[in-house]
C-alpha cells in the first residue's frame, strides 16, 4: 500500500503547564477530506499546523507523502502545502493575480505560465477574470477568501490544510463557498484537513469527522458512524447540530 | 541688488554643493546603518530597547558638541591607525561632519522602521510564511513594502534635521551653508546670517516635499509618483554636486582663517593675490583657533596667518619668553623640523594684548610706557575684557612692574571700550589691532620689559607647498608690509555699525593703501 498522505505518530507539544498535543497518531489517505472539531483550546488548530511546520513538535513525527517534515526545508514544506485561514492575509500591496501566484512564483514558475495559472483558478473559484488586476482592499469578504483558497491552490498542492476558513463569512457566502470547495476537492483528488468549530458544517462538508479535546483524539469516523457514537463528549458534540435540524424541519415542514 | 546679498549669491553654489554633498551622504550612510538596525530590532525584542534608547541618547546631544566630539574621537583614532597601518587621516573637515550627521539622522528611521515593520498585521506574516517565503523573502517582499509609507515619514523627518544641523559642520572645517551664518554672527552681518538660514531653509523644504512625493507613492502604491520623487532627489543632488567638479581641481589653493575680522580680511587678501598671479584660492573660514594649525599641517589647508605667541604656547607648548626676534626665529626652525611647515615671515604687526589709553589723557598724565603707566597706578583704574585678569598675560605684567591700581573692572569688550571713552574707567586691556584703537582715539603703552609675549602675525605655508613658486613669489611681498594702523583701519572697516565693508571689500581697500595690489 502507497504512503498515507498526511502521517501523524505519537506528536506531543507542551505551552508551558498546558498540553496542546498528547500522543497524537493520525492518518489520512489521498481524496480524504477531514474535519478536525473540538472546542477552543482543543488542540485542534495546533494539531493543523504541526502538518505545514508553522509548529513544530516536541516528539513524535510528522510525515507527508512519506516524507518526514522535521527533515525539509519549512519554506519547501510549505510550498507543496495549501493554506487556507480564517483572516485570510491577502497581501495589500499586490494585485489578486500576484496574491494568486505567490507560490508558483517562489517556486520559479515563468510569468507566461503564472499568467494563465491565475486565469485558470479564477475561472476555478468562480471569480470574473477582470478581478486579477484589482486589489485585495477592493474585495467583498467572501471574494477575498475565494482568492485565499484560489492562492492556496496555485502550485497544485495535494493537501490542503484550512483553518476555520469560512468563520468569517455570512452564512450564504459560507454555504456557497463550502459546496464549491467540496466539488474542487473531488475534481483534484486533494487530502483536506479543516479545522472548525462548527459541527454542523463538519457534518456537511467532511467524509470524515475528528474531535480533538484535551490534546487528544475522542473520536474518529465518518459522520454516520459519529453519529451513532454512544461517547457522551460525541453525542454532546452532536446534540447542538440535530436539535437545529429538527427543529428547522418542523418550521419548515409547517411554512410548506 | 545689494552687494552684500551679491556676495553671498556668488558663493552659494560652492556652499549650497558641499552642503547637499555632506547631506546627502549622511543620510544615505543612516539609511544604511539604520534600516538594518531597525529590521534587527524588531526581530528580537531584547536588542529592541538598547538599539531605540541608544538611538534617543544620541538626540540628546547637542548637535553642535556632537560634531566637534569627532574631532578628538578621529584624532585619537587617526594616530593609533597611523601607528599599525603607517596610515592617518584628517580628523577634520568632511569626515566628522559626515559621521556624527549620520548618527543625528538615526533615530527617526530606526523608530519609524521598527513600528513600520512591527505593524504589519500578524494575519499578512501568516500567510508569508503559509505561501512558504523564507524570512528574508517575508522581509523584502512583504514587511519592508508595507512599511515602506511609515519608514519613509522618518526618512523625511531625517532629512530635515540633517539638512539643519548640517549648518553646523563650518566650525570643524567643512564647508557648508554655515558658512553664512557664522561669518556673518562674527562680523555682525545679518543679511549674511539671514541669507545662510533662508538658503538651508529652502533645501531642506525642497527636500522634504521630494521625499513626501516618495511616501505617498509609497502608501499609495502609486510607483509612478515615488520614482518622480525620487528622480527629482536624484537629478537635484547631481545638478547642486557640478560646481564641485571644477573645485576638485589640483592648482587649486585653499586659504584657511580663523574666526574673526582681522582673519576673513588677511584671507581675502592672500586669496587675490593668488589668483592674481593665475591660481585658483578658495577660502576655508571660521576654523576653530586649535583646529587651523592641524589642518595647515596636514595640508588640508594650504596657507593661513597666526600669530607667534599662539604658536609658541599652543603648538610648541612653550611658556617662556626669551622675546620677540628669538620667539620668531625658534617657529621658524622647529615648526620646519617639526611639521615641515615654513613660516614664511611676519606681517609686519602684532594682534597682541596690549594696555590702551586715551591719547588726551596719556598726554596729561605722561604716560607712554607700561613703566610710566605703574608709577601713577595708585590713581588710575583699570578695565579688562572678562578673561583678562585670569590670564598669564595679567600675571606677567603684573609681576614685571608691580601695579596698584585704585580699581579695576571686567567688561564685555564693547562696553569696556565705551568704558574708557567716557572715562569711567583710565586704561584697558585690548588686542593691539583692534581698529577701535584707532576709532576711539586710544594709545597703546609700549612694554619695555618685554613682559608681554609676541603676537606677531606669520604666514605659514602647508608641507606640501613649501617649494611651490607660485605660491611664494604670491606671498612674499606681503611680508613685513602691514603696519599696525593700516591692520587696524581695515578691521574697523569691518566691524564699525555704519557703512560696513564687506572682509573682500576691506582687503581691496588694505592693499591699494599698501600699495600691494
Amino acid at each position: 500500500m502507497a504512503d498515507p498522505r498526511i502521517a501523524l505518530a505519537r506528536v506531543t507539544k507542551t505551552y508551558g503547564a498546558h498540553q496542546a498535543l498528547a500522543d497524537v497518531s493520525l492518518e489520512i489517505a489521498a481524496g480524504e477530506f477531514v474535519a478536525l472539531v473540538g472546542a477552543s483550546g482543543s488542540g485542534k488548530t495546533t494539531l493543523l499546523k504541526t502538518i505545514n511546520g508553522l509548529i513544530v513538535p516536541d516528539s513524535g513525527e510528522v510525515r507527508i507523502e512519506g516524507e518526514a517534515v522535521a527533515a525539509l526545508a519549512p519554506h519547501l514544506l510549505r510550498r507543496r502545502i495549501g493554506y487556507v485561514f480564517q483572516e485570510v492575509g491577502l497581501f495589500p500591496h499586490l494585485t489578486v493575480a500576484e496574491n494568486i501566484t505567490i507560490t508558483p512564483k517562489l517556486l520559479g514558475w515563468d510569468k507566461p505560465r503564472r499568467a494563465a495559472r491565475a486565469a485558470e483558478l479564477l475561472e476555478l473559484v468562480a471569480l470574473p477574470q477582470e478581478m486579477g488586476l484589482r486589489f485585495p482592499a477592493a474585495l467583498s469578504g467572501g471574494q477575498q477568501q475565494r482568492i485565499g483558497v484560489a492562492r492556496a491552490l496555485a502550485a497544485e498542492p495535494h493537501i490542503v490544510l484550512m483553518d476555520e476558513p469560512f468563520g468569517a463569512l455570512d452564512p450564504l457566502t459560507r454555504d456557497g463557498l463550502g459546496d464549491d470547495y467540496r466539488a474542487l476537492h473531488e475534481r483534484l483528488n486533494l487530502s483536506t484537513v479543516m479545522v472548525t468549530h462548527d459541527m454542523t458544517e463538519a457534518l456537511l462538508l467532511a467524509d470524515r469527522i475528528v474531535v480533538v479535546a484535551d490534546g487528544r483524539l475522542i473520536a474518529d469516523g465518518t459522520p454516520q458512524a459519529l453519529a451513532a457514537s454512544t461517547d457522551p463528549e460525541v453525542a454532546a458534540l452532536l446534540a447542538a447540530p440535530r436539535r437545529q435540524a429538527e427543529r428547522l424541519r418542523a418550521r419548515l415542514g409547517e411554512i410548506a | 541688488m545689494n552687494p552684500q546679498v551679491e556676495a553671498a549669491f556668488a558663493r552659494l553654489p560652492e556652499y549650497f554643493a558641499w552642503h547637499v554633498l555632506l547631506s546627502a551622504s549622511a543620510l544615505g550612510l543612516g539609511l544604511l546603518i539604520s534600516l538594518p538596525l531597525a529590521v534587527a530590532a524588531s526581530r528580537n525584542r531584547h536588542i529592541r530597547w538598547p538599539v531605540l534608547a541608544g538611538a534617543s541618547l544620541i538626540q540628546t546631544i547637542p548637535s553642535l558638541a556632537l560634531l566637534a566630539l569627532f574631532f578628538p574621537l578621529l584624532l585619537v583614532i587617526s594616530a593609533a591607525s597611523e601607528d599599525l597601518l603607517g596610515y592617518g587621516f584628517s580628523a577634520l573637515g568632511f569626515l566628522p561632519a559626515l559621521l556624527a550627521l549620520t548618527l543625528y539622522s538615526m533615530l527617526p528611521i530606526v523608530r519609524n522602521g521598527t513600528t513600520g515593520i512591527l505593524s504589519v498585521d500578524p494575519a499578512i506574516i501568516q500567510a508569508a510564511e503559509g505561501v512558504g517565503m523564507t524570512p528574508r523573502q517575508r522581509l523584502l517582499q512583504v514587511e519592508l513594502p508595507l512599511a515602506a509609507p511609515v519608514i519613509m515619514a522618518g526618512v523625511r523627518t531625517a532629512a530635515v534635521w540633517t539638512i539643519g544641523a548640517a549648518t553646523l559642520s563650518t566650525p570643524v572645517g567643512q564647508t557648508s551653508l554655515g558658512n553664512y551664518i557664522f561669518s556673518g554672527l562674527q562680523t555682525e552681518n545679518w543679511v549674511l546670517v539671514l541669507f545662510g538660514c533662508a538658503a538651508s531653509a529652502l533645501l531642506a523644504m525642497v527636500t522634504d516635499q521630494l521625499l513626501g512625493l516618495i511616501e505617498a507613492g509609497a502608501a499609495r502604491r502609486d510607483l509612478k509618483r515615488a520614482a518622480l520623487g525620487a528622480a527629482g532627489i536624484l537629478i537635484g543632488v547631481i545638478v547642486a554636486l557640478t560646481p564641485l567638479i571644477s573645485f576638485g581641481k589640483p592648482a587649486s589653493y585653499t586659504v584657511g582663517a580663523k574666526n574673526f575680522s582681522e582673519q576673513y580680511i588677511l584671507a581675502e587678501m592672500i586669496a587675490e593675490r593668488i589668483e592674481d598671479l593665475g591660481g585658483e584660492a578658495r577660502m576655508k573660514e571660521d576654523l576653530g583657533s586649535a583646529i587651523a594649525y592641524r589642518a595647515l599641517a596636514s595640508g588640508e589647508i594650504d596657507v593661513y596667518v597666526d600669530y607667534s605667541g599662539t604658536l609658541w604656547a599652543n603648538v610648541l607648548n612653550r611658556e617662556d619668553n626669551p622675546g620677540r626676534q628669538e620667539v620668531l626665529e625658534a617657529l621658524t626652525k622647529e615648526l620646519a623640523e617639526r611639521d615641515g611647515v615654513l613660516v614664511l615671515g611676519s606681517l609686519g604687526f602684532e594682534n597682541a594684548y596690549a594696555l590702551a589709553m586715551r591719547q588726551d589723557r596719556a598726554t596729561a598724565l605722561g604716560i607712554e610706557s607700561l613703566d610710566d603707566l605703574a608709577r601713577r597706578s595708585a590713581s588710575l583704574t583699570m578695565g579688562g575684557d572678562l578673561e583678562f585678569f585670569a590670564r598669564p598675560e595679567w600675571t606677567a605684567i603684573n609681576e614685571a612692574y608691580g601695579f596698584n591700581f585704585r580699581a579695576r573692572r571686567s567688561y564685555q569688550p564693547t562696553f569696556m571700550f565705551r568704558a574708557v571713552t567716557s572715562g569711567d574707567v583710565d586704561v584697558i586691556s585690548a588686542f593691539s589691532s583692534d581698529g577701535r584703537i584707532a576709532a576711539d582715539d586710544l594709545v597703546t603703552l609700549t612694554d619695555p620689559r618685554q613682559a608681554l609675549p609676541p603676537y606677531d602675525a606669520v604666514v605659514l605655508i602647508a608641507p606640501g607647498r613649501v617649494n611651490d613658486a607660485r605660491l611664494l613669489a604670491a606671498l612674499r611681498p606681503l611680508i613685513g608690509a602691514i603696519p599696525v594702523e593700516a591692520m587696524r583701519d581695515a578691521n574697523y572697516s569691518v566691524d564699525r555699525d555704519a557703512d560696513k565693508r564687506r572682509p573682500v571689500e576691506a582687503a581691496r581697500a588694505l592693499s591699494q593703501q599698501l600699495g600691494l595690489d
